[in-house]
């Protein structure tokens, strides 16, 4: 027994004295954003499976998650690599130059396109950004357009008469998801900056009010239901509520295209060609941001971004583009090659635009 | 008059009696219900991702195939044959020189799509390659076979590839840290804390914290692991040793809590009987109740493991929810653990995962109930009665 005891002591302290070992640079650390996710684990599988080269980790974490860990300092225990499905916000970017981050590299590798799906049993929907903006915003013009008020509106038909009476209800991803940065950009965010009723407010108060100059606040009483950064469980739910509405991407509406279905948004389907041309008009770009004080010390890092921005993988017939990634027109896929060989400095200025 | 009075009340306490009896019965059955269902559910799911489709092919070794893996097999195969294996063919010739300028016949994975096709569920496989797969089939070129990848793989972004092997390493390497921290320090503990500890306000604060303890929300562990080890000590992110160090934290007070709880269970007469005899305490603790109440102890230890291995959330703060496919060699490389895996998996877009989400499920249900099964068996098997 007595042996027993002091084995297992040792063994324990066996384990202590390893957890001494650092963080040793020999697989490639990322996270950051779960609608890049399946991409740069695709291309990850690919590195391990034809080089030599280990594996790469990937963490889904969402890519404000990914933004902050990326940023919390330069050592080697913190990730080479962040993947975003919306671009590094300035004050992003300045918490990476004040903990001792300044030398990063921005990579596009192609589009996203949110769709916004509906049960397959359903009939075709036309929606416009507008009236996708009235159903979910937390507060939204008076009838004679003079004030705000809290969202009155429980119906479609209530946003718009030509609209059919169902009850508004989305499921969609949470605040810390890029999904949700876009959503909100593209549909609130473009709109309610040309608003009156909305910027007469910050004009008045610039402090107090800072929230209406681009007004994006989603409603909080229950109709917008924040649903994980797992895309399924939103297919899931629709299937279930006839009524609703779910956000996310364009490759789980691709994949799951036999039980859900998109509104044209503006008259204008989510298909690759609509949302890499811009015609469609709720789509983001894909990208990811290399530490380049890390390229030398972590083995395959340089390998993984060739390989990511490699036309086998990004291009017109690329591999990922049978998983949903919509591709970059090539000029721009070359660019993105480019700023990887030469570590094109990201400077704040690029992303004040 | 009286006697009515007394029936009345009989049958009005029959009737309460009858009434409860029948909500606990109807609770019995929800409880049930629910337990068919999951089962019911995961093996009508699972069962199909036990099998896998293979093809069997011409594979051209030579230099073409060696630049473009592609070419190893014949055209019409090209989008039929997972392309997760025709790419390590380059990588497969380089070490194996030999190979060079031969042709073999054999079978290999099929894509995910045409593994769908077959058992009937929906896939995206194109009209041609339908038509391929049927003649195929009727020569006896395509089969069903045993899903070997599903246990000798780690995570793949291909569903017919995907396998749950660097996640079971994992789980054995986070459970084996787990044991190593949790039962020694637990055991002492809870020695200290029954044996020897004297009964003051102090002592008291502790086991009221320690109950407490067992108590708290797993994910809490997992930001105390994060701040603790991670930051402070610096052990590797993600790695099986920070897991099963965090996990240890989260199965201390089940260990100590168990343990005091079978030292209790010794009756005082083997104590007083080995003073009687001259021994210490130290020896009376040692050579007679420890060994006494070891059954109990690693029974409590056993459900305290099972339980860390069905936890996800404290692993999710310290990085190991992670696409890891490579099985981890020791407690300090990158790991995943099954329940993370399940939890990955559930999140893929590709439909294939479905099954292999619910396998996987089986599969960590089944450890789990073995596990629990074991512990009952020691306490059986072990248990003295006094």
């Amino acid at each position: 027994m007595k042996n027993k005891l002091i084995a297992i002591a040792a063994f324990a302290s066996i384990a202590f004295s390893a957890s001494s070992v650092a963080l040793a640079g020999d697989n490639v650390h990322i996270v950051g954003s779960s609608t890049v996710y399946p991409f740069a684990s695709y291309v990850a599988e690919e590195l391990g499976q034809t080089t030599r080269f280990k594996t790469p980790v990937i963490e889904s974490t969402g890519s404000g998650g990914g933004m902050k860990l990326f940023c919390a300092g330069d050592g080697m225990d913190t990730p080479d690599i962040t993947n975003a499905s919306r671009r590094m916000k300035p004050k992003e970017f300045e918490l990476c130059a004040k903990n001792g981050v300044h030398d990063i590299t921005e990579v596009v590798i192609g589009f996203d396109g949110i769709a916004i799906a509906q049960s397959k049993a359903n009939k075709a929907i036309n929606l416009t950004r507008k009236q996708i903006m009235l159903a979910v915003a937390a507060e939204v013009p008076s009838k004679d357009g003079s004030h705000l008020i809290a969202n009155p509106y429980h119906y479609w038909n209530e946003v718009d008469a030509s609209l059919p009476h169902r009850p508004i209800i989305f499921y969609g991803p949470p605040t810390s998801s890029g999904t949700r940065d876009a959503f909100q950009d593209l549909v609130m965010k473009h709109l309610t900056k040309h608003m009156d009723v909305y910027t007469k407010l910050y004009k008045a108060d610039k402090k107090k009010n800072k929230k209406y100059k681009k007004y994006k606040t989603v409603r909080t009483d229950g109709i917008y239901v924040p649903s994980g950064e797992n895309d399924n469980l939103i297919v899931q739910k629709l299937i279930k509520d006839k009524n609703a509405f779910g956000i996310f991407g364009y490759s789980f509406l691709e994949e799951n295209s036999d039980r859900v279905s998109a509104a044209t948004i503006e008259g204008v389907e989510p298909e690759p060609e609509a949302i890499s041309s811009g015609k469609y008009p709720v789509s983001r770009s894909l990208q990811f941001y290399i530490k380049n004080d890390h390229l030398k010390k972590v083995k395959g890092m340089q390998a993984y971004a060739d390989l990511f921005t490699s036309e086998d993988m990004v291009g017109e017939d690329g591999n990922l583009a049978d998983i949903g990634l919509i591709p970059l027109p090539e000029a721009r896929r070359e660019m993105a090659r480019e700023h990887i060989q030469q570590h094109t400095k990201l400077t704040v200025e690029d992303l004040k635009h | 008059m009286n006697k009515m009075v007394s029936n009345k009340a009989t049958r009005r306490r029959y009737l309460g009696e009858r009434i409860f009896k029948g909500a606990t019965i109807f609770a019995l059955t929800i409880a049930a219900a629910f337990l068919v269902f999951f089962f019911y559910n995961m093996i009508t799911q699972g069962v199909s991702a036990l099998s896998q489709a293979e093809i069997l092919v011409d594979i051209h070794y030579n230099e073409t195939s060696a630049k473009s893996y592609k070419k190893a097999v014949d055209k019409p195969y090209r989008k039929i044959v997972s392309r997760g294996w025709m790419r390590t063919l380059p990588l497969y010739m380089e070490d194996h020189p030999e190979l060079m300028g031969t042709n073999a016949q054999e079978w290999v994975t099929a894509t995910a799509d045409v593994d769908q096709y077959l058992k009937g569920k929906p896939n995206r496989l194109k009209e041609k390659h339908k038509k391929k797969i049927d003649a195929l089939e009727k020569e006896g070129k395509v089969k069903l076979a045993f899903n070997t990848n599903f246990f000798t793989r780690g995570d793949s972004k291909m569903p017919e590839l995907a396998g749950i092997k660097s996640a079971v390493v994992g789980s054995i390497l986070v459970l084996l840290v787990t044991l190593a921290v949790a039962l020694p320090i637990g055991v002492m503990t809870a020695v200290y804390l029954e044996e020897f500890a004297p009964d003051n306000r102090l002592t008291q604060l502790i086991e009221i914290n320690i109950n407490n303890l067992a108590a708290i929300p797993s994910i809490l562990f997992g930001l105390l692991g994060l701040a603790v080890f991670i930051n402070f000590f610096g052990v590797p992110r993600s790695s099986a040793l920070v897991g099963g160090l965090t996990l240890a934290l989260m199965t201390l007070p089940v260990v100590i809590i168990t343990t005091r709880a079978a030292l209790r269970a010794v009756p005082s007469s083997i104590r007083e009987a080995a003073y009687g005899l001259g021994a210490s305490r130290w020896q009376a603790v040692f050579h007679h109740v420890l060994p006494l109440a070891m059954p109990g102890i690693l029974t409590g230890t056993i459900i305290g493991l099972a339980q860390a291995m069905g936890e996800t959330a404290p692993l999710l703060v310290i990085g190991m929810m992670a696409y890891i496919p490579d099985t981890p060699t020791s407690i300090t490389e990158v790991a995943t653990v099954l329940p993370a895996q399940i939890f990955t998996w559930a999140g893929e877009s590709i439909r294939a995962y479905e099954e292999r989400t619910a396998a996987a499920i089986l599969v960590l249900v089944t450890i789990l109930l073995s596990m629990n099964a074991f512990a009952i068996w020691l306490r059986k098997r072990f248990e003295t009665r006094w």
